[in-house]
């Protein structure tokens, strides 16, 4: 179909466009140009922070990674504490927001009533259009407080026994991190994972019904199952997100650089201590070293993305040729 | 074996009734925060937003009033210049991506810019500050409106390539058939066609770097008074309230409120504008 367009429209153009052909290659070469800039700037992005990270990359080779001491005054710089948590910050925001997105996607697309679905849908898409600094701001003077007086003082009297709730409550800490985080992928987790089960064929939910299935069976045999790799793309691309999620975080993590059993202590991420301390860096080696965060975070993003959008590619591809069938 | 069954069946109605219960309430978790961030920004910032937040610069600590009118031209001067880079890139990228291209090529394109759209937006302001600040030595407007300009370029690409493709090949096919060049064609047919699309997608764009304030931070870096030259570092709106809501100051809380309701109205707007305006567009034959 498409082909027979594509064959159809070059051989109009080769006996009718002859007069303007400059104007067609230039057209052609200038939008070219212009969709290339994709490429340019990821290599731009890969090389600038390289080069920015050179020495340091030469100094401190794979210890950055693995080392904890972070001493600007005696430059030795080891980014293993803001990887410790940025992981464990996006794990609890994914734990969070991973069941209430893929539940909140079913209930649009399955459960829900029709005439509340739209308006839903619009206000998740209100929710993902908030900047991330005013829900930092909401963060440091709502969610804080409450969370230091009610839920902690709650885990921590029942599950204190366990080291993630022990010990004392400040208030930012490494939990307000990826809750924060959670919220903030939340719209982003429950759309994709809603086209993922809007592309699901009627077929599979008509077979479901038709053997008597009730409503949340037909959902879980029929339209779960069926698009749990495109749900575990869904993931991957929030977690891309919690990774690289800056403002609001740093607004409520507490911006410590420590690696703690404890939830309720204050953590540091790779993008909160660029964030923060960028514009204090007085020697090169300090500006490099923070670079080189900034190549770690480009880096571990870019895969993350890399697999999140392959995950998503495969299930579109294969789900548009059994429509096809 | 009867009243088994029936019974089998009710537990099952009830197990489907329980599970709707649990997807309804993660719905509301889910939408919850917005009411919660509107509802507090609301009781805290409404009283500050008056006459002098629109029209005074920020007080010196310690003195009481001021405002923010610096931060909101900064903010509307950041994203002209954005606009400037971003918007004719974007625009025409998606235009190639929808009309040119084999589709190995597209497909190459198109996943690169949606990985782009997944890089934290702190990494831009990183790379800009190397590309421009170190070499110019100084933070400025330019390199403030440049991150948010190449933020914008991988997601204007998207949404244009989409509407692009949306406009039926029977246009094309007319406007070719009565001897139009192939980019008249595509000028002056598809995109205005797909005009109401490609603005949506720009006015998206334009909101979302709009509240972006990790980009900024040392690239426009922020500025307390007025900014009279381009090369010199200019203040914006999510800045100023990112300043102000980390500062020990109770008058300075109040202005980072009342800045972020300003902010959050502007985006809303946008975003229900665009609303409206695809409303219209699904109506229609696009």
């Amino acid at each position: 179909m498409a082909a027979s367009i594509a064959v159809e429209e070059s051989s109009v153009q080769a006996r009718m466009a002859r007069p303007s052909r400059f104007g067609d290659k230039a057209f052609e070469w200038l939008t070219l140009a212009m969709a290339l800039t994709v490429v340019v700037l990821v290599v731009l992005i890969g090389w600038q922070l390289w080069r920015g990270s050179t020495l340091a990359i030469q100094k401190f080779g794979f210890h950055f990674l693995t080392t904890s001491t972070w001493d600007p005054v005696a430059e030795q710089f080891g980014a293993l504490p803001f990887i410790y948590g940025t992981l464990v910050s996006s794990l609890i925001a994914l734990l969070i927001a991973v069941p209430l997105g893929i539940a909140t996607a079913a209930y649009l697309t399955e459960l829900a009533p029709l005439w509340i679905r739209q308006p839903l849908v619009s206000l998740i898409e209100m929710l993902a259009a908030i900047p991330s600094v005013i829900l930092g701001l909401w963060g440091i003077f709502v969610m804080i407080p409450w969370l230091r007086d009610y839920p902690f003082p709650f885990l921590k009297r029942f599950f204190g026994w366990i080291p993630l709730f022990s010990g004392p409550i400040y208030g930012p800490c490494m939990f307000a991190g990826g809750i924060i985080i959670a919220i903030m992928i939340l719209p982003i987790i429950t759309s994709v994972s809603r086209e993922i089960l809007r592309s699901v064929p009627d077929l599979q939910r008509e077979a479901a019904y038709a053997l008597g299935a009730t409503r949340w069976e037909a959902t879980r045999i029929a339209v779960l199952s069926y698009a749990k790799k495109g749900l575990f793309g869904a993931v991957i691309l929030g977690l891309g997100r919690a990774l690289g999620e800056t403002m609001a975080v740093t607004m409520v993590i507490g911006n410590t650089p420590q690696i703690a059993a404890s939830l309720f202590k204050p953590g540091y991420t790779l993008a909160s201590v660029i964030a923060n301390e960028f514009t204090e860096a007085t020697t090169d080696m300090y500006l490099q070293a923070l670079f080189e965060v900034g190549l770690v975070l480009f880096g571990t993003t870019i895969l993350v993305n890399l697999l999140a959008q392959l995950l998503l590619r495969t299930i579109a591809v294969k789900s548009a040729t059994r429509a096809v069938q | 074996m009867q009243f088994e069954r029936a019974h089998n069946h009710t537990w099952r109605k009830i197990k489907s009734g329980l599970a709707c219960g649990i997807a309804f309430v993660s719905a509301v978790l889910v939408i919850s925060p917005l009411g919660l961030v509107f509802f507090y920004l609301l009781v805290n910032g409404a009283g500050s937003v008056n006459w002098d937040f629109f029209t005074k610069l920020p007080a010196p600590v310690g003195a009481v009033g001021g405002g923010m009118a610096n931060a909101i031209v900064g903010t509307l001067e950041l994203l002209a210049f954005a606009g400037v880079i971003g918007i004719p890139i974007g625009v025409l990228g998606g235009v190639y991506l929808a009309e040119y291209g084999s589709a190995r090529i597209n497909s190459f394109l198109r996943f690169l810019a949606d990985v782009l759209n997944g890089i934290p937006s702190i990494t831009w302001g990183v790379v800009v500050y190397g590309l421009v600040v170190l070499r110019f030595k100084g933070f400025s407007a330019y390199a403030g409106g440049l991150a948010l300009g190449l933020i914008m370029i991988p997601l204007i690409l998207r949404t244009t390539e989409e509407v692009i493709l949306l406009v039926p090949n029977g246009y094309r096919e007319a406007a070719l058939a009565l001897g139009v060049s192939r980019w008249k064609t595509i000028v002056h047919i598809v995109m205005k066609t797909a005009s109401k699309g490609i603005i949506t997608g720009i006015l998206l764009a334009l909101a979302r770097v709009g509240g972006e304030t990790a980009p900024l931070l040392f690239t426009a870096f922020g500025n307390r008074f007025w900014n009279h030259s381009l090369s010199q570092p200019i203040a914006a709106l999510p800045l100023q309230i990112f300043t102000y809501a980390i500062s020990p100051y109770d008058d300075w809380h109040r202005q980072a409120w009342a800045g972020a309701l300003v902010l959050v109205t502007g985006v809303f707007c946008v975003n229900v504008t665009v609303r409206i305006l695809t409303r219209g567009r699904t109506a229609s034959v696009v």
